[in-house]
């Protein structure tokens, strides 16, 4: 009996060793598959991500080269001055008459067989849901509406302070959500979800209502309506996507002129306007701080709150302001020691910088320190006595071109007694900003969050910086503040906490990269403000998929694009390997480094 | 389709192992240059070394990351010390991945009445309950592959070939 029992127990031991140990062996197995995936997603999120912001660089660097023309060309000839004054006055025909454009929308008729929606000013809560409804029929609001709209906007987008000030006593809830980039479903998803705003439910959204995807126009409908319709309790913030420049690049120009073939130009131009209106940032209650990109080691909430925005049109280009003689050399020293040396473009030989991607840690460690790498060239260099000859030369002709052109010097800030002012098609009567201010704005919308400490050029975007941890722990102290929330970069669960929590990235266009890419998500601030995450993938057929079909699906398009860059530079691609052939490093590695150089 | 994606997944070859393994602990840092969050260590870690051909169990994995950081624990782990460690275990081929035949015998030894399957109910007492447990999330993601819905039931030998599939 006893012998018996004790088989027993010990048949019974040794079965439920040897499940414990198979189950061990499954999960062992089972851990190292996900961990394969894991690497597979992250690689295939490197691919798009390199793949998106070398685009950017890009034109950043692109635009340098071009800048630097302009600042240091001599016109030898009267023939190249007159070419000069041609492309500065086309624009300046188009700003000078700007006004009454604004209001010609009014002339713009309105067919009757026009079946979408109509607007009338002041706008009703009822207008802005008709316009969800329909933009979700997929009907396009005509073309007179929008300028309507766009001239209402801006009007009130003026009276509006660079800092937008909220408090949570009036609302119940904030929700704050992040870059849409033109995926319209996403918006009507969140307000499907969340609710649409209303007096009782304030919402902030945090710049790039556009570019890249599709609807950017409707988009950027809905989000000014209810602007207009709630003032109080809903809040747009400025991305570094708001500015004409970087729309001709990354799709919205295409999709207005696309939309509208007959005021499409006439949109645009008002758009500029619009853009360079929108807030810079939004505080609430004195603690929260959201903005669209992030900071930098000299972010000054003060200067930044007293600036005139408008004066930003682009953040890609800024002819900064040249003061008389003597209040630049009083600036110039006090920029240079409140900044690093001023920055060389990247193309000119005398140039530290080189383009560098995440992967050439060998370049990328020189710059460590320094942030002389190409950060949008502010105009500034040594050459200041030819560029002044140049400007004051060209000012001339334009002057007489203006007279001749029989067009009135209207009120606005001109600058006669401004020898030394750029000849800009942008500056015109508006005052150029300073360095320094221009430095600060393109700091905050451009700028990214970084595990180490320090702050550092932002060379990978070509804008902005890299902020550690201390310089957000500097700011929040300085300011008394509790976190930041930002967005700008695209995250798989569609945020992300870093910096100890006290930095929140939102992102909220799901499906970025590729369908199954990413979560889009939104954050609601309670009492104390605590962030509530809310998750969405704004696509059915998403959920369905288990995570490795969705990986391998994105993987495929990864990995399409990245042929097609292959492909597009082979030949460069081969010369640099015959040059390379000696090295061992991966070829993963390599590819990525050479067309971030392209 | 390897040759993109970092290191090589085939066989073990000493001397060209080691700069492989520099690009892999870079590759999917953003900016994390050469150190790696330990906040996150058990997955950072764990998905690194798997990902390089080895199939550490969750004790194994914990023991080495106990080696490999700092006296005080920073919430890093220098690359430098981790390199020579990692360089060993890939040379001594430690942790060597389950070949296909063994892992279909550990689902027999759970299938103790050789149906040819287990019931979602009864992987979960497994995955969960012996062994180094799943959590919830590793065992959601596991049923959504592997549980044949109309049957409610995981078909171990078909879902072991189509896993090995994939892997290539």
């Amino acid at each position: 009996m006893g012998s018996g029992t004790s088989t027993r127990h010990h048949f019974a031991f040794q079965n439920a060793e040897r499940a414990f140990k198979a189950a061990a062996l499954i999960q062992r197995w089972y851990r190292r598959y996900t961990a394969r995936l894991e690497m597979r997603r992250r690689c295939t999120w490197s691919i798009f991500q390199s793949i998106e912001y070398a685009g950017q660089q890009d034109q950043v660097k692109l635009h340098d080269f071009f800048s630097y023309l302009m600042d240091h060309f001599i016109p030898s000839s009267h023939n190249e001055r007159d070419f000069l004054t041609r492309m500065f006055t086309e624009d300046r025909f188009a700003q000078d008459s700007e006004m009454e454009k604004c209001s010609d929308y009014e002339s713009i008729e309105v067919p009757d067989s026009y079946t979408g929606p109509r607007l009338s000013f002041p706008l009703l809560p009822d207008h802005a849901t008709a316009l969800i409804e329909a933009f979700r029929l997929k009907q396009q609001l005509h073309a007179r509406y929008v300028l309507n709209l766009l001239y209402e906007t801006k009007k009130h987008l003026v009276q509006l302070p660079n800092i937008n000030r909220v408090s949570t006593c009036y609302s119940e809830e904030i929700t704050v959500c992040g870059d849409l980039h033109g995926q319209l479903d996403d918006l009507i998803f969140i307000f499907y979800k969340n609710g649409l705003p209303s007096p009782e439910r304030s919402y902030v959204f945090n710049g790039d209502f556009v570019d890249r995807g599709k609807d950017s126009v409707e988009i950027l409908m809905i989000l000014f309506a209810f602007m207009l319709v709630y003032p109080k309790e809903f809040h747009l913030n400025r991305g570094n996507h708001e500015d004409h420049m970087v729309n001709l690049r990354y799709g919205f120009t295409k999709e207005v002129m696309n939309k509208y073939k007959i005021h499409g130009k006439e949109i645009l131009r008002t758009l500029k306007d619009v853009f360079c209106w929108l807030p810079l940032a939004t505080l609430i209650d004195e603690k929260v701080l959201i903005l669209h990109g992030g900071v930098s080691d000299i972010t000054d909430l003060e200067l930044l709150d007293k600036i005139e925005r408008n004066k930003i049109v682009s953040t890609m280009r800024c002819k900064t302001r040249r003061k008389n003689e003597k209040q630049m050399e009083e600036k110039g020293k006090a920029n240079r020691k409140s900044s690093a040396q001023e920055p060389i473009p990247w193309f000119l030989p005398q140039s530290r910088s080189l383009p560098s991607s995440p992967l050439r840690f060998s370049s990328y460690k020189a710059h460590k320190t320094s942030r002389s790498s190409s950060i949008p060239c502010g105009g500034c260099l040594d050459r200041r006595e030819l560029s002044r000859q140049v400007r004051s030369s060209v000012e001339l002709e334009l002057e007489r071109c203006r007279q001749q052109a029989g067009l009135l010097v209207t009120g606005q800030k001109e600058e006669p007694s401004r020898s030394a002012s750029e000849a800009d098609s942008e500056a015109g009567e508006l005052q150029k900003p300073t360095q320094e201010e221009w430095r600060q704005v393109v700091d905050i919308l451009w700028s990214d969050p970084m595990a180490q400490e320090g702050c550092k050029a932002n060379t990978i975007r070509g804008g902005g910086c890299y902020f550690g941890p201390d310089v957000t722990q500097q700011l929040l102290q300085k300011y008394n503040l509790q976190f930041l929330i930002r967005s700008h970069e695209c995250k798989p669960e569609g945020y992300e906490f870093c910096h100890n929590r006290k930095v929140l990235t939102i992102f909220s266009a799901s499906n970025y990269y590729e369908v199954g890419s990413n979560r889009g998500a939104y954050v609601k601030l309670g009492p104390a403000l605590t962030p509530h995450i809310v998750q969405y993938q704004a696509n059915k057929v998403t959920n369905t998929l288990t995570m490795r079909q969705r990986i391998s699906r994105v993987e495929e398009s990864a990995l399409r694009a990245l042929r097609e860059k292959l492909f597009a530079h082979s030949s460069d691609l081969l010369s640099e390997f015959k040059k390379h052939d000696a090295d061992k490093v991966g070829l993963a590695s390599k590819q990525l480094c050479h067309y971030q150089q392209k | 389709m390897s040759s993109t994606r970092g290191p090589a997944t085939g066989s073990l070859s000493t001397a060209s192992r080691a700069p492989e393994v520099n690009e892999d602990i870079r590759f999917p840092q953003e900016e994390g240059g050469s150190s790696v969050k330990q906040r996150r260590r058990k997955r950072e870690i764990g998905t690194i070394i798997r990902s390089l051909g080895c199939c550490p169990t969750e004790g194994e994995l914990h023991d080495l990351i106990a080696e490999v950081e700092e006296e005080e624990p920073t919430g890093y782990i220098r690359f430098e010390k981790f390199l020579p460690v990692m360089t060993e275990i890939l040379l001594e081929r430690r942790y060597r991945p389950i070949p296909e035949d063994v892992l279909l015998r550990a689902f027999e030894v759970l299938d103790s009445a050789k149906r040819g399957f287990l019931t979602k109910d009864e992987l979960i007492k497994y995955m969960t309950e012996e062994g180094e447990p799943f959590s919830q999330e590793e065992m959601e993601e596991m049923l959504s592959a592997a549980i044949d819905p109309e049957s409610n039931s995981i078909h171990y030998k078909d879902y072991i070939t189509m896993m090995v599939i994939d892997e290539n």
